[in-house]
């Protein structure tokens, strides 16, 4: 099976929280491991049950970015293949976000390169969240707005 | 003919500026990101508040990257510049 071993996309429906390029990934001769990362709507909040969160973002930039955290992940670990999926629109509670999968020969490449390229992302790809509660929406904060550096 | 830029706003920015895209002719004081945010303000406190040079919680991209708001960049014709809140995906 060939495919592309570095992918990006942004996604408008529903996203599972497998990411099937793992199948192909695991034919590869120098992978060991395989690390995905799915974040999803956390149903529970301070101020009540969350219904949805609905994302908007960037569009050109958000793909941009998020092909620029393969290149830098690649280029600090051992890593052989990654995806990045992320949704924007209407997403309900229990519904996947984001989705971070990555390949590698062992597995602390994949993990930290995983950890890596989400911690970027919540610093740098341009999305921002509204919480709907109570058929009400508001934006999110960003909680570390004033950590500019993402840990490595 | 002046150079133009495009200047985007997202999110928070969007709703509060009321506008979401707009065309600025690059006057001959006006050629870098820090000259554009003084003009900006000068339209308003919440110009002001949100996008101009004491704005804090403001990040700025410059042709889809990143810029380091601190700094010094020169604008050019056809320029995309982009004012938005602190990112919240993932």
């Amino acid at each position: 099976m060939t495919q592309e071993p570095w992918r990006v996309e942004i996604a408008d429906k529903t996203l599972s929280p497998y990411c099937p390029a793992v199948e192909g990934w695991q034919a590869l001769a120098g992978v060991g491991a395989t690390v995905t990362f799915t974040g999803q709507v956390r149903r529970a909040s301070a101020l009540g049950d969350v219904d949805a969160i609905d994302l908007e973002h960037y569009p050109g930039m958000s793909e941009r970015v998020l092909r620029q955290l393969l290149r830098d992940a690649e280029s600090r670990w051992q890593i052989v293949a990654g995806e990045i999926v992320h949704r924007i629109g209407y997403v309900p509670a229990g519904e996947t976000i984001v989705r971070v999968s990555v390949a590698s020969a062992h597995r602390c490449e994949a993990f930290d390169a995983a950890a890596y390229v989400m911690d970027a992302l919540k610093t740098s790809a341009p999305f921002w969240k509204r919480e709907w509660l109570n058929g009400q929406a508001h934006w999110v904060d960003a909680p570390n707005a004033h950590l500019p550096k993402p840990r490595v | 003919m002046a150079p133009r830029i495009t200047v985007r706003y997202f999110a928070r920015f969007r709703e509060k500026l009321g506008l979401s895209e707009e065309v600025i002719e690059l006057r001959p004081d006006m050629q870098t990101v820090s000259t554009l945010r003084a003009d900006l303000a000068l339209r308003g406190d919440t110009w002001a508040a949100l996008v101009g040079p004491e704005a804090s919680a403001v990040m700025v991209a410059l042709n889809q990257n990143l810029l380091n708001v601190s700094g010094e960049v020169e604008l050019n014709d056809h320029d995309e510049v982009a004012f938005f809140p602190p990112v919240t995906g993932g």
